[in-house]
């Protein structure tokens, strides 16, 4: 074929080029937030922001790794955990929070030996024992109150003014951190890989892809991510009640939150996230019939669209806003159009 | 009379055309022996006819009627069986369940386990033995057995002779013969030309998709259909058009 | 003699887990979807039995109209949800039961509020009816009737899958369903079947957690996992591996909760998992579907 000539594998679009420098602009923007805006504003955004770092870290499990874990509030919970033995030890409050959510996030290692072992449905209700053994050990400790649970009061060292500002920038962080690294994980070979397990995991190790390695280090990522978020958390909600935080009911938010952006994209957490926080500020109050909405919701778009709102409209458009994959350069627009509706010609 | 009618057949593996625009009847009482490399999407086609693989255009009739969109099982019901590539049988089960299986939403006809084991008389002592512990040869058996409990029109052999023993084929075949002679329909996929030709009236070869060659066994000699398989009279620039 | 008893009760758990588990172990074995929503499907049902009682049917009347209407329910769920679900992909299943499972406890939150509820009341004497077996063991009539109708259970599901046609086709369609479907079986209308074999189970489990104990709208997590456990342990896919399964679970935190009553739920967990390492360290695991009738034997 004469056009091979022309052709070029490459990342950048123009388009990827624009939106990833307006997101790095969106970023330094956001940082003047606690300065700029009102209290109630910084607060929500705070939390828009953990809701982000969960679904992005659910997603790029199962979307990426597919691994489907029903268990990711053992992070969460342990995260918050361990944030406040360390406070209580006398260690800085936020430094807690993040050494905490490491802390938390490495029983992520020894606990991969196992778990990766598993697959499918066994994979998922294992973690969700493990979530609950978690819970049940917590539990016992009554250094942090037992069932009934206790406070962060190491955080009364700081004004409400400060504290405000010191989460949101610690989760501000936190998402971008976890954001970037996860960005630079799917464009390394490490990414290719977990693409490559994702679509067949037979086939991806008999050509030489270590196939735990990888999964491993997309579980490791999601525990300490999700182990961040459950620290944020207990700082912007200062009282650790083990049920709340080991409750699966963070699972399923995960779990909409992923379906709703896109399973296996990288925009999608994030538009996911944002959709569930509008659906939270405006029926959070309605008591259960929003976990109804919630439930149905995730059957709907798990059944009807699955691949999610973001997963839609890159399938229709081919648009990428992160050039996380590769792009054929050269071809005639036929052929960068969706697989569904082209053939390769020998 | 013509028993099945396929027209303009497509059917896709994902990107790839595996059975591109096929068109082909076969009439009632004849014996045709499909040829063809591996993946020139023999297997896939008799699938299609089938109903394991859905085709992304063209129509396939039965009997007159179009069963295009009509699911596997109930196509067992209008009479199609198919034989499938591996035998496929269910090895957690006897091979008498495994006949039994198939009789559950058969049609009317002479075929129940007792004539079955008749025909494939090396069945007989292993009624009771699990499929997962036969040798090749009584798994292509039972799996030929399976196909007939439930009194096809139309039967759709794919790669009967696979990893299989000459004198084992020998005896498959022999159990073919004898079904031909009863006036049976059968479509065979078979690499062996020979063996192919032994028994078939008609011959069609497959190269990447599409049929080359289409005529009635008695004209054709292993010199044609050799071309025709591997595709040698094609002309440069003319990649994919029939020879 | 403290610990025969625990044992001796630990047996008799695991029959309720048993007939708690065998659908979750029917539906996985057949159809290789593991039903979240399956805990949520047994409270479900015992809240239809709860329900009937109070409107004054016996419970056990109650069940005979419950465990048919599941069946519907289960036939119904197959074709509308887990069939779509199936062909989109290997997450999909777990993602759509999961979500099934979220509506399903709060609505039932939403009618009937968060207070535990039990079929005590209705069932006359056996709730609390007993033998003796010695100044220690005591083995309390409702449990050995569950644990009977365990056996029965699986003993006539194990009769099904062997010996009926429609059973050999479950167990073909279980094992291959495109061939399957290739020899004449129906193979949604038999995974039809499984689902409603599945959910009247379920229901009828749900009934004896309400007659054994209580229940609430959130339990169905509970079971799920105590379900799940019990399958795994025994092996997946294996029918009479769910009984063995159940009732090493069941020692498991009848003994873990002689040595502290707190340790009853932690004791099942930490025994699962320890089963689970070394399964996966022993053999590697690979879900394998098809149903095994006997112990051991692979389908």
């Amino acid at each position: 074929m004469n056009q091979r000539n022309a052709i070029s594998v490459g990342r950048w679009t123009r388009l990827s080029a624009i939106s990833t420098g307006c997101a790095l602009a969106l970023v330094v923007a956001l940082a003047f937030v606690p300065v700029a805006l009102s209290a109630n504003t910084t607060d929500r955004l705070t939390t828009l922001f953990i809701y982000v770092i969960l679904a992005a870290m659910w997603n790029a499990l199962a979307g990426y790794a597919g691994l489907a874990s029903v268990g990711q509030q053992a992070f969460f919970g342990l995260g918050a955990y361990a944030t406040i033995r360390l406070a209580q030890q006398g260690v800085n409050v936020y430094a807690a929070l993040v050494l905490g959510a490491l802390l938390a996030g490495a029983v992520a290692v020894p606990m991969s030996m196992l778990m990766l072992r598993l697959r499918g449905g066994e994979f998922a209700i294992g973690m969700w024992v493990v979530a609950e053994v978690c819970f049940g050990l917590v539990i016992l400790d009554k250094s942090v109150g037992g069932l009934t649970g206790t406070s962060l009061i190491a955080l009364n060292k700081y004004n409400a003014d400060d504290q405000r500002a010191y989460n949101y920038w610690m989760a501000l962080g936190a998402a971008v951190v976890l954001l970037v690294l996860l960005f630079v994980l799917l464009r390394s070979r490490t990414g290719a890989s977990l693409q490559a397990i994702r679509d067949d995991e037979e086939a991806a190790a008999s050509v030489g892809v270590r196939v735990l390695a990888g999964k491993g280090v997309i579980f490791v990522l999601a525990g300490v991510g999700c182990a961040m978020a459950g620290s944020l958390w207990l700082a912007t909600s200062i009282t650790f009640q083990p049920k709340s935080y080991f409750g699966v009911e963070w699972t399923a938010y995960m779990i909409f939150m992923a379906l709703a952006g896109g399973l296996g994209t990288f925009e999608g957490p994030i538009i996911g996230a944002i959709v569930f926080f509008v659906i939270q500020e405006q029926f959070g109050d309605s008591g259960v019939w929003y976990l109804v909405g919630l439930g149905a919701a995730a059957v709907g778009f798990a059944l009807l669209l699955p691949q999610g709102l973001w997963g839609a409209v890159e399938g229709r458009f081919g648009i990428q806003l992160f050039p996380v994959g590769y792009r054929l350069r050269g071809l005639d627009s036929t052929a960068t159009r969706a697989p569904s509706e082209t053939y390769a010609e020998s | 009379m013509t028993l099945l009618a396929v027209e303009g057949l497509d059917a896709r593996h994902g990107y790839l055309r595996a059975v591109r625009d096929i068109t082909l009847d076969v009439s009632e009482g004849e014996t045709l022996a499909i040829v063809g490399a591996n993946g020139a999407g023999k297997t896939t086609l008799l699938r299609a006819i089938a109903g394991a693989h859905k085709p992304s255009a063209g129509r396939i009739s039965f009997d007159g009627a179009e069963i295009t969109t009509v699911s596997p099982h109930r196509r067992v019901k209008l009479g199609i069986a198919l034989v499938p590539e591996g035998r496929r049988l269910f090895t957690g089960m006897t091979v008498e369940e495994n006949l039994l299986v198939a009789r559950r939403r058969g049609r009317p006809g002479p075929w129940n386990v007792e004539s079955v084991l008749e025909v494939f008389p090396l069945l007989a002592p292993r009624r009771k033995a699990r499929a997962a512990n036969l040798s090749g040869g009584e798994q292509q058996a039972t799996a030929i057995g399976r196909a007939l409990m439930t009194n096809p029109r139309l039967l759709l052999l794919d790669e009967a002779s696979l990893g299989l023993a000459p004198a084992v084929v020998d005896g498959v075949y022999r159990s073919l013969r004898t079904l031909i002679e009863g006036g049976a329909t059968i479509v065979l996929v078979e690499q062996d030309l020979t063996r192919a030709l032994s028994v078939a009236t008609r011959v069609v070869c497959l190269l990447e998709g599409q049929i080359v060659v289409d005529g009635p066994a008695k004209e054709m000699t292993r010199e044609r259909i050799v071309e025709a398989y591997f595709g040698l009279r094609r002309t440069r620039g003319q990649e994919g058009a029939p020879a | 003699m403290i610990w025969v008893n625990q044992i001796v009760q630990g047996v008799l758990l695991g029959g309720y887990y048993a007939v708690l588990a065998c659908g979750l172990s029917l539906m996985f074995g057949v159809m290789r979807i593991i039903n979240l929503a399956h805990g949520g499907l047994a409270v479900l049902g015992a809240f239809f039995v709860f329900v009937l009682s109070k409107h004054g049917l016996s419970p056990w009347v109650a069940c005979a109209v419950v465990l048919p209407a599941m069946g519907v329910a289960g036939w119904a769920l197959q074709r509308g949800i887990l069939e779509r679900s199936l062909r989109a992909g290997p997450l999909t299943p777990l993602l759509a039961t999961f979500g099934l499972l979220i509506v399903l406890e709060n609505l039932l939150f939403e009618r009937f509020g968060a207070d535990e509820r039990s079929l005590f009341p209705y069932i006359g004497t056996l709730g609390y009816d007993s033998w003796t077996i010695s100044s220690d063991i005591i083995a309390a009539k409702l449990y050995v009737l569950i644990f009977v109708v365990a056996v029965v259970l699986l003993g006539g599901l194990h009769l099904f899958l062997a010996r009926t046609p429609l059973g050999r086709s479950m167990r073909a369609t279980a094992e291959d369903r495109d061939t399957a479907e290739l020899v004449g079986v129906n193979s949604r209308a038999v995974y039809g079947v499984a689902a409603a074999i599945a959910l009247s189970t379920a229901a009828l489990a749900g009934a004896f957690l309400g007659m054994r104990s209580s229940f609430g709208p959130y339990s169905g997590s509970q079971e799920l996992l105590f379900a799940f456990e019990a399958v795994v342990i025994g092996g997946l896919g294996s029918l009479w591996g769910t009984l063995a399964g159940g009732i090493v679970l069941g020692v498991s935190q009848n003994v873990g909760a002689q040595l502290d009553p707190q340790w009853f739920l932690l004791a099942g967990h930490v025994v699962f998992l320890a089963v689970l390492m070394t399964r996966v360290l022993l053999v590697g695991l690979g879900a394998r579907g098809g149903i095994r009738i006997a112990l051991g034997r692979q389908a």
